[in-house]
């Protein structure tokens, strides 16, 4: 504890503080190499699973093309700004142009497709559930069956 | 001393009490570790949205777009448009895995030696180009706010950064969730009310608001009367090489987010990946909302406030408070002052922090020192040894770059570097199977080393003579750092990092193991 005191981030230790310093203990967690984090689970049986590769197609299947479109429609700008000025200069409302327009459009475009995300990600935390759920399930059996 | 200093430091005293009363409550948590799983996805999102807003966003894009109109909206979308990064590619997998900063992520299946060694460099780097920022702003606003004393801008940075790093160094300010949690509510209160302000000058209409946009006159160095539509894109970034600047500027943004050290430990403070996705679409909603209200921000100082006055009295980077003068006065001035500057000190604490314990943890100790400590309490001596280092040079810089570089546009380097360096071996390491340590070391090093070298060579460092003709070096420093990370695993082969391939995209995919990792 005392050692823990005299710590760049000391007593409050809050949430989200970088890991406190001189320790002389195990390593947290969130250090441990592979070599160091073993017998977790059998990693090639698990990614060998069906379910497993319907979650990692499923995910690809949305992240992918989100990526893409979104990587467009922005890029889009600064690429309209710079080379097409006399479209962009176009005035739509009052003296307000297609530049200003299509800058705000990005804010919401950023917002529909996190929504969109958030719900097909849903099912994604579905899918990681039952392959969790499933491999526990399997050990129950293994260790009654000794 | 006047009104306005005297408010001032009462808001500041008063700020920096309840972050001192709001950090203590929180102490009952033990250590970090099992007190990160409490918070809520709406607390973590906020605390994401306080660490992100830094005095770039709110002193600088409101001076841009001051000065600049359109082109320095640009600089809002950008920083909006990249959490679609972070949300749909390292958020997630990075809980998953339960991992923690990005040297964990690399050290997980490559050779931790050489990729921690990098990967704090890299953070030091990153982090001293923000704090560079933080510094100028910091400055000007404390010149400002002393103006007749006789304070010049080079003694306010001196005086006050040091200040700043010793109350953080000695345990003042942390960079706790509850800090950036009131920071965060701060300085929206601060924006919608100005904002409120902007409109009801305007009679609360919003074609008379874009009527005066449309005609912003200032005077140009030579002292012509100029009056131009400040909704046209073109007044910063000129032909040539404006339309490249302005997509090396987007790149920069859009792929630096997802690489800042001190916003990937965010991700680590919530139980699950479901919440971290979660906390960051309460980040974009506020975050959003906020760049859409640099608008009123920064067209109201353009047009209510004006350049040329804006020019005299502390430069590009005090439009938001002269602004706030300008529209009620003294009092909110003091008021909106001492927000910037609650918002400054709470990211130069973040930054001082991650940048001074991964130098220390992961060069000092687990590099150098084999992962011993020698002597009780050194890590924390070389800690706060590099806080003042970082420190020292961050306000060199800033005095050397003067009051008129606009912090918006350094913060941005810092992205630069993060996207050029961090980015892609972070991504590469997360989905690709060949990826190898010598491909992290040569990504880091080239993005690291390219992006440096092209700011050096730039038209900001070189004036005319500059041989790079962009400010910013994202769009050539960020294929680098792609290119060198690809080279360098296709030279060599590594297959222990292949074989727990497996491993690892398996925990990044379903969160398998992760909740060992929170069981600390």
């Amino acid at each position: 504890m005392a050692q823990e005191n005299q710590d760049l981030t000391p007593i409050t230790g809050a949430a989200t503080d970088v890991a406190p310093l001189g320790r002389h203990a195990e390593k947290p967690a969130h250090e441990l190499t592979s070599d160091e984090d073993v017998d977790v689970a059998d990693w090639d049986r698990v990614a060998a699973m069906a379910e497993f590769r319907q979650l990692v197609a499923g995910k690809r299947r949305f992240i992918v093309p989100a990526t893409i479109f979104f990587v467009v429609y922005y890029f889009a700008l600064p690429l309209l700004v710079g080379y097409a000025p006399a479209l962009m200069a176009k005035k739509v409302w009052g003296v307000v142009n297609v530049a200003y327009l299509f800058a705000l459009s990005q804010f919401f475009m950023a917002w529909i497709l996190a929504g969109l995300y958030v719900r097909a990600a849903g099912r994604f935390d579905e899918m990681a559930r039952n392959i969790l759920k499933k491999l526990s399930g399997e050990k129950l059996k293994g260790g009654r069956a000794q | 001393m006047n009104a306005s200093v005297v408010m001032f430091l009462v808001f500041i005293a008063i700020t920096l009490w309840i972050t001192w009363w709001a950090a203590r409550k929180n102490t009952g948590s033990n250590a970090y570790f099992a007190a990160g799983r409490s918070l809520t996805a709406w607390q973590n999102g906020i605390a994401v949205a306080g660490d992100y807003m830094s005095a770039a966003s709110f002193l600088g894009i409101a001076g841009i777009i001051a000065f600049q109109g359109y082109d320095g909206f640009m600089y809002s979308v950008g920083w909006l448009v990249a959490y679609l990064t972070v949300l749909l590619i390292v958020a997630e997998p990075l809980r998953n895995a339960g991992k923690y900063t990005m040297a964990d992520v690399l050290a997980y299946r490559l050779s931790p030696r050489p990729v921690r060694a990098m990967g704090a460099l890299s953070t030091l780097t990153v982090s001293t180009f923000y704090m560079i920022a933080q510094m100028v702003g910091a400055g000007a606003l404390v010149s400002l706010l002393l103006k007749g004393t006789g304070i010049t801008f080079q003694s306010a940075v001196i005086v006050i950064g040091i200040l700043m790093i010793v109350y953080v160094v000695f345990g003042g300010m942390l960079a706790t969730t509850w800090v950036q949690i009131i920071k965060a509510i701060l300085l929206m209160s601060g924006t919608i009310l100005l904002s409120v302000l902007v409109m009801k000058h305007f009679g609360f209409s919003f074609s008379a608001f874009f009527q005066a946009i449309s005609q912003v006159s200032y005077h140009d160095a030579a002292g012509n009367l100029i009056t131009q539509d400040f909704l046209q894109p073109g007044l910063r970034y000129k032909p040539p090489y404006g339309a490249l600047d302005l997509i090396s500027l987007g790149m920069a943004l859009i792929f630096g987010t997802a690489g800042l050290p001190h916003i990937l430990v965010r991700f680590y403070t919530v139980p699950d990946a479901r919440t971290a996705r979660k906390s960051v679409v309460w980040a974009m909603v506020i975050i959003g909302c906020f760049y859409i209200l640099t608008t009123f921000l920064g067209f109201g100082a353009a047009t209510i406030v004006g350049r040329d006055f804006i020019s005299r009295n502390g430069g590009t980077n005090m439009s938001a408070p002269l602004l706030a003068q300008a529209l009620a006065g003294d009092l909110f001035f003091a008021f909106i002052s001492a927000i910037a500057f609650a918002t400054i000190l709470a990211v130069v604490a973040g930054l001082t922090i991650s940048a001074s314990t991964s130098f220390a943890h992961d060069f000092w100790t687990n590099v150098l020192h084999h992962g011993r400590e020698r002597a009780p309490g050194e890590e924390v001596r070389v800690a706060r040894v590099t806080a003042f280092v970082v420190g020292a040079i961050s306000i060199t810089i800033a005095i050397l770059l003067g009051p008129n570089a606009n912090v918006a546009f350094l913060v941005a380097l810092a992205f630069a570097v993060a996207a050029s360096a961090n980015l892609p071996v972070i991504v590469l390491s997360l989905f690709w199977r060949r990826f190898n340590t010598a491909g992290a070391v040569g990504g880091l090093a080239t993005g690291l080393l390219s992006s440096l070298i092209l700011i050096l060579l730039s038209p900001s460092i070189m004036k005319a003579n500059a041989l790079f003709p962009l400010e910013n070096p994202g769009i050539i420093s960020i294929p680098l750092g792609f290119l060198g990370a690809v080279l360098g695993t296709l030279l060599t082969r590594e297959p222990h990092a292949e074989e727990k391939f497996t491993e690892l995209n398996v925990r990044a995919t379903t969160g398998l193991g992760a909740e060992k990792a929170g069981g600390h």
